[in-house]
């Protein structure tokens, strides 16, 4: 049996400690808005935070998981300057890759309230989008920090 | 009861047992508009979502017409049935960037349909003539006497018709007078989507669900011989391990068992068609076959290429070729089926969920009535999703065990099961006469179909061999050349193919615009000015002088170089959209990485519904473009693909992505097909601003770093 603490819950949850922390999260958390996108922490699609920091949740064991806080894009409630600026930017096409981008701007944003592009960039390339949103991104991105 | 003046006034006293009543007060108008009494109108989107913004602009289509109040608007997506049916598909199949085309005039005509029915019952209602009303945000107006109705009193009150009055073209809103369309609204999804609300089949479950996947042949048509099935059994978690007639099942109680076992299978599995194919081998074959004598099939012969060219003073040949490609939609295919003996529930992101109801009756065994399918948004769709194949895949897992499965492609099953656009070959030679003018152009390509396994083979015998998706873009009717013959040699390696996002034009367009500046080259001319010079269409010539502009055409850049080219989207019995792209790069010679600094873009659509979507769907092909010109490609050795994951199928990240910038041209008053503009005009503008950088051609894609510092030497 292990405990997690997610989005300042505290969940039981049992399982093998090899499983990778995005299967406990949707499949036995039923927090589904973290997505399976390549399963080897190639495309960011899973991103969560754990302790503050980006994290890719296909690569982190459950049992690694336990005794840290873990925020997924649920914990954010829809509020955060990032999600606002995504609205305001109509910056989602299919959307699946989205969770995992605000994910990692939200830590971004945490660590460097007002980045330049650059820092931008640097901190999204490893979140892919094939919808090609990624110009919007940046914007909103920018947009966000304006209010920093 | 017909609302009159009487009951209106006896109305007004019960106002407050209405608002009780109110939601469970919803009138049908037609399949696609529902009025409930406190004025929120339900419209139904009859297309799959999949990026594209489609369950946004249909309905917005439809409350323009209708005059509704866009705020009191609630979309619901629209079951599978006939009544929503794509006017010219008569499926309910997003594909070809056709939706907004395809449904423009049909939704139009039925919203106006309930508008006049509405103006009748208002001009009842207050005894009035209809043609002293107007009607504005879900309200029915009499301004003479300063009275105003709701159509949801309306609603209520009046008898709809199986046949409502009939509206013709003509009497449809001119576009001067549009409140919302032409302008932006917030896609409603969008506020799901920045929550992780939104649910994709991936995350969709259902009571007693297990979990599945395939792990399919590795060459389409060969078939399992042996497999380690009593080794996975013992494994944790794992129910069911058998054979499919496309390779492997495994099921188990969640999907991370289900993945451990999968690592674990060993299958051997009988020779097809296609396990001897090389793509390296096939690159060179489809080559050999465009140089060679075989005629191939006649897609194109207008004037006479043959007489051009016996009489021609000179002659420009090249070979083009590029490889295979991969979808690599983010939402790994999926779908989940529950059968029993009398029904099926299907729930998936599909672009052609008409015929996954169709085939998933056949393979249940039910008539397709007694399908229901709950078609949800998709992570992806791109061309890969108008296959169902994956739904078909848990629609026979869970018929075998008897309980609903959630069926998921690991990524690395949806690469090695990837359906791709074909390798293609292209030789195309230009012949000129004394005076320098091009009088034909003929081109051979060489390349697998798609057609036959996407709508199957009588479909490519009743167009007499023609594959459209592959052959799509082999146009050079926008230019003064007189003779144009186009020859498909058909090639079968046996690999799986598909229509992928532009389907022929990524291909097409790029080996055309690089002839073109190398005609231009040729002439001495520069490429902006020989094609304005050989152009006949007149949009053509707006949208280059304007993404001239746009890209300051003849300033010099240190180090750096501009390419141009023009490209179209659609069918010309339906309207063609056309984009002008310039490309800024520059090159690391070591390295043979191209950098792309920008692009910039003309586009004319027709008219654009929502000009913000339109430019983050144009975006969004130029980026698939790019990336598809510079780095994707599948290759197959034995017939099985190599590639596996995001590591090792590249595909273009955000630092690799340049400024881009659109200007939308307005033509017309029809909205043109949008979602997969880029394709045609971004690989050769690339391919042409290398040219232009180095003096030399390259003429493969994707151009990647050994292609390019090939083409250096």
């Amino acid at each position: 049996m292990f405990t997690l603490r997610v989005n300042g819950k505290s969940h039981k949850v049992e399982g093998n400690g090899d499983t990778p922390l995005l299967w406990v999260l949707r499949d036995v958390l039923a927090l589904t808005g973290t997505k399976y996108g390549c399963g080897v922490a190639s495309c960011g699609a899973c991103t969560v935070h754990v302790n503050g920091k980006a994290v890719r949740a296909c690569s982190l064991p459950l049992r690694e998981a336990v005794g840290k806080n873990i925020t997924t894009i649920e914990g954010l409630n829809g509020n955060h300057p990032l999600q606002k600026a995504w609205v305001a930017l109509d910056v989602p096409q299919c959307g699946y890759c989205q969770s995992g981008q605000i994910m990692s701007a939200a830590a971004l944003l945490k660590e460097k309230p007002k980045p330049t592009r650059d820092e931008i960039i640097t901190a999204m390339d490893g979140n892919l989008c094939r919808c090609g949103t990624y110009n919007r991104i940046i914007s909103a991105i920018e947009l966000a920090s304006q209010g920093a | 009861m017909t609302l009159t003046r009487r009951t209106l006034l006896a109305s007004s006293a019960f106002t407050f047992a209405f608002s009780f009543a109110a939601k469970a007060q919803a009138k049908p108008m037609n399949a696609y508009i529902t009025i409930h009494a406190d004025n929120s109108i339900i419209i139904k989107a009859p297309a799959p979502e999949m990026g594209q913004g489609i369950n946004t602009t249909i309905p917005l289509i439809i409350a323009e017409e209708l005059d509704a109040d866009w705020a009191k608007v609630i979309i619901e997506q629209a079951p599978i049935h006939e009544s929503f049916n794509h006017p010219i598909f008569r499926s309910q199949f997003v594909v070809a960037s056709l939706s907004t085309r395809g449904y423009w005039q049909a939704v139009r005509i039925a919203a106006a349909q309930v508008r006049k029915l509405l103006v009748q019952a208002g001009a009842l209602a207050l005894e009035v003539r209809e043609s002293e009303l107007t009607t504005k945000d879900s309200h029915v107006i009499h301004a003479a006497s300063g009275r105003k109705i709701t159509y949801g009193l309306l609603a209520a009150h009046t008898t709809v018709r199986e046949r409502l009055p009939d509206v013709k073209p003509e009497e449809l809103k001119p576009a001067s007078a549009f409140t919302l369309l032409g302008k932006d609204v917030t896609k409603h999804d969008v506020a799901g989507k920045t929550r992780g609300a939104t649910q994709y089949s991936i995350d969709k479950t259902v009571a007693n669900m297990l979990y599945g996947t395939v792990y399919h042949a590795p060459v389409l048509g060969s078939l399992a011989i042996t497999h380690n099935r009593e080794e996975l059994l013992k494994m944790a978690g794992i129910t069911h391990v058998f054979v499919v007639e496309n390779g492997i099942a495994i099921v188990g109680k969640d999907y991370n068992s289900v993945l451990n076992a999968r690592a674990k299978l060993k299958i051997t599995w009988t020779d097809a068609k296609g396990s001897k194919f090389d793509s390296d081998d096939g690159l060179k074959a489809n080559l050999a076959a465009v140089l060679g004598k075989e005629l191939g099939v006649s897609v194109k012969n207008i004037g006479n290429a043959g007489e051009a060219f016996s009489t021609a003073t000179s002659k420009i040949a090249a070979s083009y070729t590029t490889d295979y490609t991969y979808h690599a939609q983010m939402e790994p295919l999926n779908a989940l089926a529950s059968v029993s003996s009398q029904d099926v529930e299907i729930w998936a992101g599909t672009q052609w969920p008409s015929m996954a109801v169709i085939e998933a009756a056949k393979i249940a065994g039910v008539t397709p009535d007694k399908v229901k399918f709950n078609p949800l948004p998709m992570g992806g769709g791109f061309g890969r999703r108008a296959y169902v194949d994956y739904i078909l895949d848990a629609v026979r897992i869970s018929k075998q065990v008897n309980a609903p499965v959630k069926v998921i492609n690991s990524r690395e099953e949806d690469v090695r099961n990837g359906r791709f656009r074909p390798m293609t070959a292209h030789h195309l030679e230009a012949s000129l006469d004394a005076a320098g003018k091009v009088t034909a152009i003929s081109h051979r390509i060489s390349s697998d179909v798609v057609v036959p396994q996407l709508y199957g083979q009588a479909r490519m015998d009743a167009q007499k061999n023609i594959d459209h998706i592959v052959t799509l873009g082999l146009d050079v009717s926008i230019y003064n050349i007189a003779s144009h013959k186009v020859d498909h040699v058909l090639q079968d390696s046996g690999t799986r193919t598909a229509a992928y996002r532009g389907i022929g034009y990524g291909a097409n367009s790029f080996a055309i615009e690089s002839l073109i500046d190398e005609l231009a080259l040729n002439a001495k001319q520069d490429p902006l000015a020989f094609r304005l010079a050989l152009l006949k269409d007149a949009r053509g010539k707006v949208l280059l002088e304007t993404a001239a502009k746009m890209a300051d055409w003849g300033k010099k850049r240190e180090g750096r170089a501009l390419g141009l080219a023009i490209g179209k989207l659609g069918l010309a019995n339906l309207g063609e959209s056309m984009a002008a792209t310039i490309a800024e790069i520059s090159l690391d010679k070591t390295s043979g990485v191209i950098k792309v600094h920008q692009l910039w873009c003309a586009a004319d659509c027709g008219i654009a519904l929502q000009p913000r979507n339109s430019l983050a769907q144009i975006e969004g092909s130029l980026i698939w473009g790019l990336s598809s010109a510079l780095k994707e490609r599948v290759t197959l050795k034995n017939g099985e693909v190599q590639q596996s994951n995001f590591f090792d199928y590249d595909v273009l990240r955000m630092s690799e992505t340049p400024r881009i910038s659109i200007e939308l041209v307005k033509s017309g008053a029809i909205p043109l097909p949008v979602g997969e503009l880029g394709l045609s005009s971004v690989p050769p503008a690339i391919a042409n601003a290398f040219r232009a950088l180095t003096g030399k051609p390259i003429r493969a894609l994707p151009m990647i770093e050994s292609r390019v510092k090939s083409a250096l030497i």
